[in-house]
């Protein structure tokens, strides 16, 4: 449409910005190149499951075109969800995602405030500092913590390891720092007379936090949910330690040590779970996508 | 509604003095327009009143209370920001009502106080609606509401024309005073903008360096300058200053500007300039009104002379000049049939009897 309207405007003007047109032109042509590229890249892996969760064992197992499905079949999808141990999987998960979100906005939200706007000395340091122990990766963290963890159970008689409520302690080492982050980025993009107005209209500073700054940065605040929420439910490792019980496995682990049976993988099973696994943040992303969005773009650029 | 007072206010970040000593007392009923350039402290001190800043030394007092360790909220004052600072997921209602429902007032009372404050600011038909769903002229008017509805011992504006169109800002000056004719509360008012001071306020604080230069009604300033700064801040376009001596001929003070430049005082200043040691250096401070076309007679105190004009700016109702004298660039105004044009020679006259005297070492208005 742009460059019709730049050949009808005559030749001085098709001279002056037609280079910058064709430019445009070519950088969409990239853009399309290479997000199709990563679309299809990011979507492979979850089609085979969806593929390879409709099939049965034995045409999976046979040597036929792994992209096709000959028997479709929801024998996997039927055998998973009447499984007691599936769903405890995804019953811990659940309950362990959704209070670990409860905790992380109950930590992060008020800490975020302070950080962001009660100015108080080392407010900066200590801001930086929440971030960086967000960097610190949890292969390094899982054995002192579970040392720690350990110790705490041979001191106080209290057993927290094989428990899954362990988790409830460990997820947010992860999910309080970034979430945190996010909210201090968006809490200091808000003007600083909001804050003002709403101390002379006489509200302390936790009705500023929760009749000002919780409403305007409700996108921020959904975005942080979100990230909590994806990774308390997608972690690995922590339950691969914490846990070994059957009945005290979250869905990650727990698909991966029960449908595999020493060198036997139950490939249908393992991808119909992973699937049905993967489905509730999908769902939850789909409904705040642009909350999302609008999240996490204020906390970069005002962060 | 209350006075307000300020004992030796001090205001120090790290060690820079921001606002050093200032001692103002603002009358019950009051509009009180502090101005000066960007950081010369105002909004500082209208700061350090509201309680968003901390007072390093001195006292300040609201209704005869000192309120130094007061926090904003038991004040009792409200404040319009530059920005209008409106809740933006509240009505206009409920941005208005804020404070009234934070201090559980009575439904039916802040319904009637909105019912007032929006007649009277004229945004009935706006109070259902979203902050972004205004015009710049509308939020500030809602900024005004909030504040008035809370009917607070002191207003307290902070530039809240800035953000608006020259013509908006004409038009809301108008508002905003007639919203203190109507509710006479006590309102310290900050700007930049040296006309919105003069023509709001009941008396003028001008500030400069974190100090007061003079406090005086809008005319005081206009026509009795204490210093040189605000000879210069106060009108426009700007004074003019021109470097001159007194000296003694023929039995007669005499302004020397140059060599070939001299014109006798007005008696009616002579006796007021007698003091002045001869040879000193000193500023003749002329605002433009006073140099004129020449007029057919002669006056007392009015000496002509020819200019020639380098520029010209016909403004309609007047004419704006422009000419060296004395080696400065001299403004003045003449009427617009008076045959100014660039380039070209005009008979001028200036009016000594309203003219200044300045120590130019000091900046003193002698």
């Amino acid at each position: 449409m742009s460059t019709l309207a730049v050949d009808k405007a005559g030749p001085r003007r098709k001279a002056k910005y037609g280079s910058m047109s064709s430019d445009r032109v070519w950088a969409l042509r990239w853009s399309y190149f290479f997000l199709t590229l990563f679309a299809v890249i990011a979507l492979l892996p979850p089609i085979y499951m969806l593929i390879t969760s409709l099939k049965s064992s034995a045409e999976i197992s046979a040597a036929t075109n792994p992209w096709w499905i000959f028997h479709p079949t929801l024998s996997n999808y039927r055998e998973l969800l009447s499984s007691n141990q599936f769903l405890r999987f995804f019953w811990n998960s659940a309950i362990i995602a959704v209070v670990v979100v409860a905790i992380t906005m109950l930590i992060s939200v008020p800490a975020a405030f302070a950080l962001a706007r009660m100015k108080f000395w080392g407010s900066a340091t200590l801001a930086t500092g929440v971030f960086l122990t967000y960097l610190i990766p949890d292969s390094l963290l899982f054995i002192p913590l579970f040392k720690m963890f350990a110790s705490f159970g041979d001191w106080t008689g209290i057993q927290l390891i094989n428990r899954w409520y362990v988790l409830l302690f460990i997820y947010p080492t992860l999910t309080v720092p970034f979430c945190t982050w996010i909210m201090i980025g968006y809490f200091a993009s808000i003007p600083k007379e909001l804050d003002e107005a709403a101390i002379i209209d006489g509200a302390s500073w936790f009705q500023t936090l929760t009749r000002i700054f919780i409403p305007v940065a409700l996108p921020g605040l959904i975005a942080a949910t979100i990230f909590a929420f994806t990774v308390s439910w997608a972690q690995f490792l922590y339950p691969l330690v914490f846990t070994t019980s059957t009945d005290q496995l979250v869905l990650p682990v727990g698909i991966t040590t029960t449908l595999i049976k020493g060198d036997v993988f139950n490939w249908g099973q393992i991808m119909t779970g992973a699937l049905l696994g993967a489905a509730p943040p999908l769902i939850i992303y789909a409904f705040l996508m642009d909350y999302y969005i609008a999240g996490l773009t204020a906390g970069a650029t005002k962060g | 509604m209350a006075e307000v007072n300020l004992r030796k206010v001090v205001k120090r970040y790290d060690d820079v003095e921001a606002v050093r000593g200032i001692d103002l007392d603002i009358a019950d009923h009051e509009f009180v327009v502090l101005v000066g350039p960007s950081g010369c402290g105002k909004s500082t001190t209208l700061r350090m009143i509201a309680g968003l800043e901390d007072i390093s030394d001195g006292d300040i007092m609201i209704g005869g209370d000192v309120v130094n360790d007061v926090p904003p909220k038991d004040r009792d004052i409200a404040m319009v920001f530059q920005n209008y600072a409106l809740y933006p997921h509240m009505t206009v209602a409920e941005n208005m009502s804020f404070g009234l429902r934070l201090k559980h007032y009575p439904k039916a009372e802040i319904k009637a106080r909105i019912d007032e404050a929006a007649r009277m600011l004229d945004i009935v038909e706006l109070v259902d609606r979203k902050p972004k769903q205004l015009s710049g002229g509308q939020r500030q008017r809602v900024a005004m509401g909030r504040a008035i509805v809370r009917n607070p011992k002191v207003f307290l504006f902070d530039e809240p024309l800035s953000n608006l169109d020259a013509k908006l800002r004409v038009q809301m000056r108008i508002e905003i005073k007639k919203v203190h004719q109507k509710v006479r509360t006590t309102t310290v008012y900050v700007t930049h903008d040296q006309v919105e001071a003069m023509t709001l306020a009941d008396r003028v604080v001008v500030m400069n360096k974190g100090r007061i230069e003079q406090i005086g009604t809008p005319q005081d300033l206009y026509h009795k300058p204490a210093t040189r700064f605000v000879a210069a801040f106060i009108g426009s376009p700007a004074m003019n200053f021109l470097p001159c001596q007194l000296e003694e001929n023929s039995g007669r003070l005499h302004v020397r500007l140059t060599e070939q430049i001299a014109f006798p005082l007005p008696p009616a200043r002579v006796a007021r300039y007698q003091g002045v040691k001869p040879g000193e250096k000193l500023l003749l401070g002329l605002r433009p009104e006073h140099i004129t076309e020449a007029k057919a007679h002669a006056e007392p105190g009015v000496e002509t002379f020819d200019a020639m004009l380098d520029v010209t700016e016909p403004m309609g109702m007047e004419t704006l000049i422009y000419f060296a004298l004395a080696g400065k660039q001299v403004c003045g105004r003449v009427n617009p049939n008076a045959g100014a044009r660039d380039g070209e020679a005009l008979r001028l006259a200036i009016d000594l009897n309203n003219m200044h005297l300045l120590n130019e070492t000091t900046g003193a208005v002698i």
